[in-house]
């Protein structure tokens, strides 16, 4: 009876392992299969078609130059097309029924509702056949019916390149969407690194001081409060960082804004400290007796013993307890969401806002299309941000791993 | 025995009234507000409403896991050829209207803006609070963010379909831009009527380039004077036409639009 009794136990135990396993591994597949299609995914709102006049010697034009036109950033031909031939300015125009309102007037459109929406798929063709220079967002449905004088123009997919090195995030521009992570991936690294710069001096000196300095008084008083830190929910330290940091930062310092990636490092750092104080003084606390002894035995003073003996022997851990840290800020979603500002460009001082990944996929998942081009670049990005950590989280099992096999 | 019966039956029968409303957090308060008085008055029908975004609001309706999706931008094309496409037509139905107010600090001289003044600092043409007549202060502009219905209709409406500038700072909820305009005195905004407070300061906008400037309240809005108005909408399909119509005539009702001046949105006339 006992023995059955301990090979269930036995068995549950496995399969609690086991459910875990899948069900991390199926979050994961989840998120790549949802990413999956965005590169074969139109560059164009799905369901809509660039088209010119067949007059026109254009057969592609990249989303970032459909941005620009529709901008105004460019409004001739001849700048896309690269030579005088086609020297017409661009006419924009956009099949969503109001646009075309503009060109006929009621009586040409036909007179009850229903036979205005059954005539303008007409009118608009007819519409883009007859001026040289227009550049027209259509409905597919409407073209399929015959198309003289019309050229649909070839529709690119979202390509990696525009994708991983693009400079643009506006995920909601029509007809075109841009999706450049670029200045995301960079937001994200930016804030996490100055985080992590202001993090591990304080939280190393903390580590130092309480496994080697401290009175056990304090160290009992110390360790629970710093302990507490961590169990702070993250959008404490957002709204304390909106209302309190930012103003400060701006007054202070003077600048026209407070939501910087300053402010944001400030708190991450703050948040990412309980994660490497307790690390690093694990690491600290695990050096051997015997080792403190013999250093202070030939007549190292106790300081020497800790810079010399205690820190090299604990480097390993100290480094694995930064590396747990950047981890802990590069994820951190909800103060990014409410300290930085949120302005998707590439950061080049420390005192203008940024965008990180996490903030991104928080604030826009919930209103993106589901299945559409945006929802997967967010799962993308989503899978982007997965190998970082997961790339943070095997630089510290390797380090951490090193100090094992180094031991006495 | 009988009893229990026919506590089943009905509690069957009013799960089948039951009905969810999903979607957009602006239009969220009024959903629930309308919920609850008619639930009050309704005694067998459940209504459930929940928030997440207009596009969740929309994809549940694709996927048939709420009745109503609740708006505050119009349905896209894709997303209607999606319904379509499962057999199924969506119907339209405007509840309520929002006015946007553009609010800048309480300490910034400019209290009028045009249209096309609005558009150049939205997309970054225009930096600095002297091009339009303040102080030499820069400009800092919130907007929303990316994907909500706030969003989208400002850029439709006010930027005339032009991208916002690409370092514009976004912030996820009204609330924080309230919060960060009112501490940041180059800061301009944009934000729902009900959200105004003394905390900012409401700009009195002109869409006849500076003919008559327009201040936003309920009155303007109402009155069509003040420019800048955007529906709040619910989308159902014609098959449960049935089950939903009840609550949404309720809605459109007297009492159902009162509670929508008093959570400060505007009556539908």
């Amino acid at each position: 009876m006992r023995r059955f009794i301990e090979k269930s136990i036995e068995k549950i135990f496995a399969a609690c392992g086991m459910i875990t396993t899948v069900t991390i591994l199926l979050i994961i597949v989840f998120l790549f299969k949802e990413g999956a299609g965005l590169f074969n995914s139109p560059e164009v709102e799905k369901g809509y078609a660039l088209c010119v006049n067949a007059a026109n010697p254009i057969e592609y034009i990249s989303a970032p130059d459909v941005k620009k036109i529709y901008n105004s950033a460019i409004t001739n031909w001849s700048e896309l097309v690269g030579y005088d031939e086609y020297d017409i300015n661009i006419v924009l125009f956009r099949d969503d029924n109001k646009d075309i309102f503009e060109y006929y007037d009621d009586e040409e459109l036909g007179d009850d509702f229903d036979e205005i929406e059954a005539n303008i798929p007409k009118k608009v063709l007819e519409l883009i056949a007859s001026t040289p220079g227009m550049l027209a967002f259509v409905r597919e449905e409407n073209l399929k019916k015959n198309a003289k004088g019309i050229k649909v123009l070839n529709k690119g997919t979202v390509s990696s390149d525009n994708f991983f090195f693009g400079h643009e995030w506006i995920p909601t521009a029509t007809p075109a969407p841009q999706f450049g992570i670029l200045p995301l991936i960079l937001g994200t690294l930016w804030v996490s690194l100055v985080a992590i710069l202001i993090a591990t001096p304080l939280g190393i000196g903390v580590a130092i001081y309480l496994s080697e300095l401290a009175q056990s008084k304090v160290r009992d008083i110390l360790k629970p409060a710093i302990e507490l830190l961590a169990g702070i929910p993250s959008v404490v330290y957002g709204f304390f960082g909106l209302v309190v940091l930012v103003p400060m930062v701006q007054k202070t310092l003077g600048l026209p804004v407070g939501e910087t990636a300053f402010t944001a490092s400030v708190i991450l750092a703050i948040m990412a400290l309980p994660t490497i104080i307790t690390v690093a003084e694990d690491a600290i606390r695990s050096t051997p007796r015997a080792m403190r002894e013999a250093s202070l035995a030939l007549g190292a003073t106790h300081w020497q013993t800790i810079y010399k003996v205690v820190i090299p022997y604990a480097a390993s851990g100290i480094s694995a307890a930064v590396v747990l840290g950047i981890g802990r800020a590069i994820g951190e979603t909800m103060v990014a969401l409410m300290v930085t500002g949120n302005a998707a460009v590439i950061p080049k001082t420390l005192f203008a806002p940024v965008r990180t990944i996490p903030a991104t996929i928080a604030a826009e998942l919930g209103e993106a299309p589901g299945g559409g081009v945006h929802y997967q670049a967010l799962f993308v990005l989503g899978c982007v941000l997965f190998l970082i950590t997961l790339a943070i989280s095997i630089t510290a099992e390797l380090i951490s791993k090193r100090q094992h096999n180094k031991g006495l | 025995m009988k009893k229990i019966l026919l506590t089943t039956i009905l509690s069957v029968a009013s799960i089948l009234t039951a009905q969810t409303i999903t979607g957009s957090d602006t239009v969220l308060p009024l959903s629930q507000q309308e919920a609850e008085s008619y639930m009050k008055a309704h005694k067998n029908a459940k209504v459930t409403v929940t928030g997440g975004g207009s596009g969740v609001g929309i994809s549940a309706l694709i996927d048939g896991t709420t009745e109503i999706a609740q708006s505050s931008r119009k349905i896209k094309f894709d997303e209607k050829k999606k319904v379509q496409d499962k057999g199924s037509k969506v119907i339209e139905v405007i509840i309520a209207y929002d006015a946007l107010a553009v609010v800048v600090n309480p300490k910034n001289k400019v209290s009028n803006l045009t249209r096309e003044q609005l558009e150049g600092i939205f997309t970054g043409k225009i930096t600095n609070w002297k091009e339009v007549g303040g102080d030499d202060l820069k400009i800092v502009a919130y907007s929303r963010e990316t994907s909500s219905g706030t969003y989208e209709f400002f850029k439709e409406e006010v930027l005339k379909k032009k991208d916002y500038m690409a370092g514009i700072q976004s912030m996820p909820a009204t609330g924080t831009i309230v919060q960060s305009v009112s501490q940041t005195p180059g800061a301009i905004g944009y934000i729902g009527l009900a959200y105004l407070d003394k905390k900012v300061k409401a700009i009195s906008v002109s869409y006849d380039e500076g003919k008559t400037f327009v201040p936003p309240s309920v009155k303007t809005a109402k009155d069509e004077t003040y420019p800048i108005v955007r529906p709040l909408i619910y989308y159902y399909t014609d098959k449960s036409e049935s089950a939903v119509k009840p609550f949404i005539d309720y809605v459109l009702s007297a009492a159902g639009q009162k509670i929508v001046s008093d959570i400060g949105f505007i009556t539908i006339k």
